[in-house]
């Protein structure tokens, strides 16, 4: 397989190509790097790509891309391998803090162009955003 | 903790060592905060108070010390004393004081005569032969196991055996000949057995159902005297009909108080003996008090346990200033006799004016069920229960209430009846033993925060004594938690309504094979971190295929995924198999030059094998190559599945082993390798009764012994460490084999997700008793189901890992990025320490100069 690594130095609004659709399992996820950064890629079940931080805001471990991917009522979520925390794939949100105070995750752009797909800059948090709360 | 000077601390002795004792002292020092009361405890028998209703259960498989009632730590407290072995000799009461056969003297503030009972013996010619037992303490029974098991050796012919007396103890005392293999005959005075608890209707139907069984009943027969041949029991008289030839017979015709010590004290016997006392358990001696089968209280003694209890605790709360009386004994009984439910409760015989009966009588089915109700059918007063005891737990606290319900809906097979209980008044008594009402039970849940039976157990002691109430108390569990919003359906998650259980048998008997299908049928949603690894074991169980394949890899948490242990710091170990502990010089060789290579930091775990640490996700296929081609394979670490079976050396080489303990275990290990199940299962073998494999800390522990292999089963290390329970005695490898093979896979097919061995015992309708049926005497009628799944497993079985490895599809999984599926993790860090890699903390990250980047780097030096 050809290493292509996105550009470290490339501007952070731009969307980098990742991989092809292809090279992700449905429903599990993946770890990419990109600009130099550790990024989770899942794809679900109806052919929606997230990317989040694949740093594991509990334990530090980079590991987000090893959780089983599920969902939450409506949310596509995944479960951290390391304490089961559980996050809403869309926006970071964690949704089962598992007795800890809720840590959001990072989001990242995500586009798929022509069966490849495209990462750009991480969203901003918006730790007031829990889908679902009143 | 005590707060009173000693000079101000009193001394209460206790003559007596039964049950009822021991619930005295345990009252008493559970309520004496201030420690006024220092106790000592005279137990004439050599061990301490142990469960005497059990005693029957010594004969199917049971050692003494299970009959334990309790920990040891109320006879470890410094202010209570148990001498055991040490009778009391005479009272002197002007003194107060006890002389005790060992010829001390000891002062007393307070007595209590806790002496229980003796067994009667009718004065029929011959009762002292050899081979003429009574039925009474764990010496009588061992007394009696000894005697058969003699004779059997010298006899040709089956041991035959006749009991006096076909009341409770008679038939307790036939279950245990014909568990010792005695041809046995019971011979009851009245017309009927069990006259003092059942009817006519109830006796004839009990009857049957012994007879069913093999026992011969002889009723409205009286013992004339019994011949001997040469000192031994040969033979029975009876003043009519046929003699019988018999080579041993058990007394059980009744119980007499022992109240020999309150006669040469003074103190007055009621008619028929018993210390009497007032209703709060005082004699006419202030300083002197008589509880249990000793105590004649408003008027008679009481033979059963839960009475004695009742005593226990009145005069506990009398010592320290409480004002407690007796209520009234409920005579209350259920038992499992010779395998038959009898149950008799409240106004049984329908003595109170104007009651009317329900019968139900099936000769066929072997039931008899009655209830006595009051003249307008609405209240409940008592009833009979032959052959089926179920609606027992839930019609005896209604006794004295509306019923609320047409009773003959009570009287149906289980499943059938409408389920009471739930709206149960709070002051009705559901545990009588322990005298717990339904109160106290909501009480435990809703103050005390219990949510499971174990922690109401351990709350209020309901169900902790005989356990006939437990199906009760788990309902109002079950009641009050779903009130207070817990979700105790049993449903998995949000996906699926099904329990684990209930899910296995769906998959199974639909033969369902992808999540996506079972989902579909039987969930909603896409799953989650809960529902998909138990599906993803379920499918495992089955032998549907590699855990890897398709779809069935996204079910899988992240240690099956790639097959490895995850780390804190996101790296993993690896666990190669090594059967029972035995591994050649090559092996180890081999294991360690792979962690040389791949700078794994190394060490032995409890299971008997060696854990590789520090290996990061893509490293793992290239670590395994090499452990395969070596002839390792996956030693499931990462799995809920069979783990270790731990073993000592054995008889190969130990100067003491007597069976191949080693072997064993290797063949079990093979036997069980990749067996997916609801939790980790480990598994131990020890060559002899040293128990060097520590064997009852297992889920299934064999011990060997000189016959073949005792089996335990239920026992668990971590955070509640539980001993495994006796299952069988003396198997040989193959019996072992096959009820190894049912228990797993009944569990496997049963136990909720996450529920470890011995939750799933403690849970199970019926207990250990209950599976003992299933797995040893197919009371189910699966057991063929049992054994082709588990030949299924075997046949199936394939090394996970080489699979893995001869697919390139499934090493792609292994890729760390899928942009660089070979770059490592730069954030992993090692630091040295005892010559080895670990993760390094926080701190040491930040003074970066100690810093080892990723394990292969550095360490391999």
């Amino acid at each position: 397989m050809t290493v292509n690594l996105p550009d470290a130095e490339a501007p952070a609004s731009t969307l980098l190509e990742v991989c092809p659709l292809k090279a992700l399992s449905t429903e599990r996820g993946a770890a990419a790097l990109v600009r130099g950064v550790q990024v989770a890629l899942f794809r679900t079940f109806d052919d929606q790509v997230y990317a989040v931080q694949q740093q594991d805001p509990y334990s530090g471990a980079n590991v987000m891309s090893r959780g089983i991917v599920g969902s939450r009522g409506e949310a596509p979520t995944v479960a951290s391998p390391m304490y089961k925390q559980v996050f809403d794939l869309r926006t970071g949100a964690c949704l089962d803090p598992v007795g800890k105070d809720p840590r959001p995750l990072l989001t990242y752009e995500v586009a798929i162009q022509d069966g490849i797909v495209l990462v750009g800059a991480a969203r901003a948090v918006d730790a007031n955003h829990v889908p679902g709360a009143p | 903790m005590a707060m009173l000077e000693p000079t101000a601390r009193q001394h209460l002795v206790v003559v007596g060592g039964g049950m009822v004792a021991r619930r005295l002292v345990d009252a008493l020092r559970a309520r004496d905060d201030a420690g006024r009361w220092a106790v000592t405890v005279l137990c004439e028998e050599p061990r301490a108070p142990y469960d005497r209703v059990a005693l029957t259960s010594y004969f199917t498989g049971r050692h003494p010390e299970d009959l334990a009632l309790g920990g040891q730590d109320l006879w470890d407290d410094p202010l209570v004393t148990l001498r055991r072995g040490v009778a009391a000799r005479s009272v002197e009461r002007q003194a107060r004081t006890v002389t005790t056969a060992d010829g001390r003297t000891l002062a007393y503030d307070s007595l209590v005569l806790a002496t229980g009972s003796y067994a009667a013996v009718p004065p029929v010619p011959g009762k002292d032969l050899r081979g003429a037992f009574v039925y009474r303490t764990i010496d009588d029974v061992a007394d009696l196991r000894a005697y058969v098991e003699g004779l059997r050796s010298e006899l040709d012919r089956p041991v035959r055996g006749a009991v006096v007396g076909g009341g409770l103890l008679g038939l307790e005392a036939a279950g245990a000949l014909r568990a010792l293999e005695v041809d046995t005959t019971v011979v009851e005075f009245a017309p009927r057995l069990m006259p003092l608890q059942v009817d006519d209707g109830g006796g004839e139907a009990l009857r049957r159902l012994i007879e069913n069984l093999g026992v011969r009943v002889r009723t409205g027969t009286a013992t004339a005297r019994i011949g001997g041949d040469r000192g031994r029991v040969a033979r029975m008289e009876f003043t009519e009909g046929e003699p019988m030839d018999v080579d041993v017979v058990i007394f059980a015709v009744g119980v007499r108080p022992r109240d020999e010590l309150a006669r040469a004290a003074g103190l007055e016997v009621g008619e028929r003996g018993g210390v009497v006392v007032d209703e709060g358990c005082r004699t006419a001696d202030p300083a002197v008090w008589a509880i249990g089968e000793v105590a004649c209280i408003q008027g008679r003694c009481l033979g059963l346990v839960a009475p004695g209890y009742t005593m226990a605790e009145i005069v506990a709360d009398r010592l320290l200033g409480g004002e407690g009386t007796f209520p009234g004994a409920d005579l209350s009984t259920k038992l499992k006799l010779l395998g038959v439910d009898v149950a008799s409760f409240g106004d049984a015989f329908a003595k109170e004016a104007g009651g009317l009966e329900v019968v139900i009588s099936d000769p066929v089915a072997g039931v008899y069920k009655k209830l006595v109700m009051s003249d307008d059918a609405r209240t409940l007063r008592g009833g009979i229960l032959v052959g089926d005891a179920t609606a027992y737990a839930a019609l005896r606290p209604m006794v004295g209430r509306p019923l609320g319900a047409d009773p003959a809906a009570y009287l149906l097979p289980e499943g059938s009846a409408p389920a009471p209980a739930g709206d149960l008044p709070d002051d009705a008594a559901v545990c009588s033993c322990n005298n717990v009402s339904a109160g106290a039970i909501r009480c435990a849940v809703v103050d005390a925060g219990c949510t499971d039976l174990a922690g109401v157990k351990a709350c209020t002691r309901a169900g902790t004594s005989c356990g006939s109430c437990l199906p009760l108390v788990k309902k109002l569990l079950t009641t009050e938690l779903e009130k207070s919003g817990v979700e105790v359906s049993g449903a998995l998650c949000e996906h699926f309504d099904l329990s684990r259980a209930q899910l296995f048998d769906v998959v199974r008997v639909q033969g369902l094979t992808t999540f996506s299908d079972i989902i579909g049928r039987h969930g909603r949603g896409r799953g989650c971190d809960i529902c998909k690894p138990v599906v993803g074991s379920i499918l495992a169980s089955l032998g549907t295929g590699h855990i890897l394949d398709g779809e069935r890899a996204t079910l899988q948490d992240t240690n099956d995924h790639v097959m490895a242990n995850l780390q804190k710091d996101g790296s993993y170990s690896v666990v190669p198999r090594i059967p029972g502990g035995e591994v050649t010089p090559e092996g180890l060789i081999a294991i360690g030059e792979v962690a040389r290579e791949f700078g794994l930091y190394t060490k032995i775990t409890g299971g008997q094998r060696i854990d590789l640490f520090g290996a990061r996700i893509e490293q793992l296929p290239k670590i395994w190559k090499r452990l395969v081609d070596h002839g390792f394979e996956s030693g499931h670490a990462y799995g809920k599945s069979l783990r270790t079976v731990k073993s000592c050396v054995g008889s190969t080489w130990c100067r003491y082993g007597v069976q191949d303990s080693v072997g064993l275990a290797i063949a079990l290990e093979l036997r069980y390798r990749g067996l997916r199940s609801p939790h980790k299962l480990k598994l131990g073998v020890s060559g002899c009764a040293r128990e060097c494999a520590e064997a009852r800390g297992k889920d299934v522990g064999v011990i060997a012994t000189d016959q073949g292999w005792n089996l335990y089963v239920g026992g668990n290390g971590g955070f509640t460490p539980r001993h495994a329970q006796l299952l069988a005695e003396d198997l040989d490898t193959e019996a072992l084999v096959r009820t190894v093979d049912r228990f797993l896979m009944y569990y496997v097919f049963t136990a909720d997700r996450l529920q470890r061995t011995a939750a799933w015992v403690e849970d199970y309708e019926g207990g250990l008793d209950a599976i003992r049926g299933v797995v040893l005497d197919d009371s189910l009628g699966i057991g063929a189901d049992l054994d082709a799944a588990m030949a299924a497993h075997v046949d199936s079985y394939e090394d996970e890992w080489a699979a893995a490895l001869e697919d390139p599809e499934k090493l792609r999984r292994f890729g760390s990025f899928v942009n660089a599926p070979e770059l490592p993790d730069d954030s992993l860090a090692y630091v040295a320490e005892r010559g080895q890699a670990r993760p390094a903390t926080d701190s040491e990250r930040r003074q970066s100069g100690v810093l080892i980047a990723g394990t292969t780097l550095e360490v391999r030096r």
